[in-house]
């Protein structure tokens, strides 16, 4: 295990550290102390290693993630593993607005609530959450998979295209396009996996599936009411 | 033989109203008849006071000119010195704006980075991501981040000369964007994780931050992921431009890129390319203040684009204080979009050659702003590269021969004083003198 102290090193030398890790890297466990809230730790990292931050992080921690294993111990600021991907997070806590924005791959696990606009425009991440969501979630998401085993907040996928949006408790209101949809077999093995993943205990028949209606795929001036 | 009526009253000629032009009423009969607002490309075709209003007074016996073919005129340009390890080198102070793959066709973004790279400059990504033919053939090649994110790949992103966060767009200041349906071909849908045949909208607005504070700490992960090696721009759309290039700097940009309301787009609404922003010149000289109250002018660069087409321009955008220029439409010009010999076939899509925008419908018979391989077949991108190269050399050799004229043996040293305005509006946008006078308005201690 390679300790980094980020208050005696800095967070240049840190990710200097991180990214300089090859994909045959030997040094695959690594574990940054005293983040206390600081932005943009951990981002960029594109090697097969696992680092566990023993604290609270700032903006965008895991920004663009590849391939790496990268452990919230913690809670994370806004714009955590945003544009991931590939590769995994896991936070133990709670994340703030925007977590998992715009990714394209990999797996997000929010143990606890995540605030509003969670899984924002994202193209291909699957995101699981144990808690609730904010509102305005999975805006214009594009692929990809939102699981949430709380509840969701106003205007749940508002305006998505294909992503696929799980939600086991209540969901406050479904934004523009968005629709409940059919909980087909092949959505439960789906949502059966990604808990696997998360390490989650909830059973798939408990949720509800949400998607797009597809009604504003093209635009036509008839639906204009809807925007 | 037909006699006149000698009782008749003569017949008044037939006058169209200023207010009702026949450009009005087509607009209103389209509204009738569709339902739906205009959609095209292009930048604003409203007359607003442009560079066109501004002079150069050149030298007589207060200054002294240089020799046009003897005495050398530095065009050079360093852009992102104040932060980044690799700041991007240009021979030219005249940049290739930013222009997806999506709106334009492969070939096209491949004789853009041919034409660029010969001539000394750089070229910019746009909506649809980093492609390899552009990669490839551009020696320096700005990634634009994008609101919409299609395309983005940290990989890429480590493939750039530079970085330009997009934050606004001189044709739509807080506007997003759509790619129809019918251009979206299978690389393009691939690109951009998207079904084939949806509209496909870009956002208006960086889906993971919320404002100025924001974007200083995205600017810092952006760093952090490139190692701190090359320059960040951002790109403004010039609506309140001392404000907006103000907050630019203090999020720690290296060079802030400010279109005008004549900047071009691929696609959005005709009452928002004609009605929303400022002209180009009403926005260059609050920008420069901004740079110079901070103490940051010619530390931080200034990018100005939005309908720049000759060397003039880039030597009045110089002389008002900007570093660097970026063409967008007038590089589709030169590769050959609106191309007269083309005109049979604008003629059956209901306009001319000259006047083509709509481009989002993916029909352009010169093969530029298409994703159909059969009319992409007709443009050939060496040839093309070849025709901005000369285009690029072209408006090089104007600024310079200008420059020389007013006794400078830099681009970068026109200034201010240089010019007078023909008109009142352009005197008091650009804050340079009414030709024959002293004055502009607003000029302190004028009473205005």
């Amino acid at each position: 295990m390679q300790i980094i102290d980020l208050e005696s090193i800095g967070l240049r030398e840190m990710n200097k550290t991180l990214h300089a890790q090859a994909e045959t890297t030997n040094q695959t466990a690594w574990e940054i102390v005293n983040p206390k809230g600081a932005h943009a730790i951990a981002c960029g990292l594109d090697a097969p290693i696992e680092v566990t931050v023993k604290g609270s992080t700032g903006y965008y921690c895991a920004g663009m993630n590849q391939q790496a294993t990268v452990n919230i111990h913690g809670s994370a600021g806004p714009g955590t593993a945003e544009n991931m991907m590939s590769g995994k997070v896991v936070i133990e806590g709670d994340a703030s607005q925007y977590a998992g924005a715009t990714g394209h791959g990999g797996l997000l696990v929010i143990k606890g609530n995540a605030s509003s606009r969670c899984g924002i425009s994202m193209k291909g991440i699957n995101i699981v959450v144990q808690g609730n969501i904010g509102h305005m979630s999975a805006f214009m998401a594009q692929s990809g998979n939102l699981v949430v085993c709380g509840d969701a907040g106003d205007a749940l996928g508002d305006s998505c295209y294909e992503a696929r949006l799980f939600v086991r408790g209540e969901v406050k209101s479904l934004g523009a396009d968005c629709e409940k949809k059919e909980m087909r077999p092949e959505h439960i093995e789906i949502l059966k996996d990604l808990l696997e993943q998360a390490g989650i205990d909830a059973a798939p028949e408990e949720f509800t599936r949400y998607g797009s209606a597809r009604n504003l795929y093209n635009f036509d001036v008839d639906n204009a009411a809807a925007y | 033989m037909n006699k006149q009526d000698p009782k008749r009253i003569p017949n008044t000629t037939p006058r169209q109203s200023a207010t009702f032009s026949q450009d009005v009423n087509s607009d209103i009969r389209r509204a009738a008849a569709t339902g739906i607002y205009d959609i095209r490309g292009g930048g604003a075709k409203r007359k607003v006071p442009s560079f066109d209003d501004l002079l150069f007074m050149g030298a007589s016996i207060s200054r002294y000119p240089l020799e046009g073919y003897r005495e050398k005129c530095e065009t050079s340009v360093t852009i992102g010195g104040l932060h980044a390890e690799n700041p991007i080198e240009l021979d030219i102070p005249i940049t290739i704006a930013g222009m997806s793959f999506g709106a334009l066709s492969g070939p096209a973004k491949e004789a853009l980075g041919r034409g660029a790279s010969a001539a000394g400059t750089s070229t910019t990504t746009g909506d649809g991501g980093m492609t390899p033919e552009e990669r490839g053939h551009s020696n320096k090649l700005v990634y634009q981040y994008l609101p919409s994110r299609y395309g983005m790949n940290p990989n890429d992103l480590r493939k750039a000369d530079a970085i330009e966060i997009v934050v606004g767009q001189g044709a739509k200041p807080g506007g997003g964007g759509m790619l129809l349906g019918q251009k979206i071909s299978d690389r393009v849908a691939e690109m951009r994780n998207l079904p084939k045949g949806i509209d496909q909208r870009s956002a208006c607005r960086h889906p993971d931050w919320t404002g100025p504070d924001d974007l200083e700490i995205k600017i810092l992960e952006l760093r952090e992921i490139t190692g701190w090696k090359v320059p960040i721009y951002v790109k403004v759309a010039g609506a309140r431009p001392y404000y907006d290039t103000t907050l630019a700097i203090k999020a720690g940009a290296d060079a802030v890129v400010l279109d005008g309301m004549q900047g071009g787009t691929a696609a959005t609404q005709d009452v928002f390319i004609e009605h929303v922003g400022q002209p180009t010149l009403a926005i260059i000289r609050p920008a420069v203040q901004a740079l110079q109250d901070l103490g940051m002018h010619r530390k931080v660069q200034l990018i100005l684009s939005g309908g720049i087409r000759s060397g003039a321009d880039v030597a009045k955008a110089m002389a008002l204080g900007a570093d660097a220029v970026a063409i967008g439409t007038a590089a589709l010009i030169a590769l050959g979009d609106n191309d007269p010999k083309w005109e049979a076939e604008y003629n059956a899509l209901g306009t001319t050659a000259g006047a083509y925008d709509d481009w989002h419908e993916g029909r352009d018979p010169a093969g530029i702003t298409t994703q159909d391989p059969e009319l992409m077949k007709r443009f050939d991108p060496i040839e093309g590269g070849r025709r901005l190269r000369n285009y690029l050399k072209v408006m090089t050799l104007e600024a310079q021969t200008i420059a020389r004229a007013c006794g400078k043996n830099h681009l970068h040293n026109l200034e201010p004083e240089d010019l007078v305005a023909l008109t009142m509006e352009a005197a008091a946008m650009a804050k340079v003198p009414l030709a024959g006078t002293d004055w502009y308005p607003g000029k302190p201690g004028t009473g205005f």
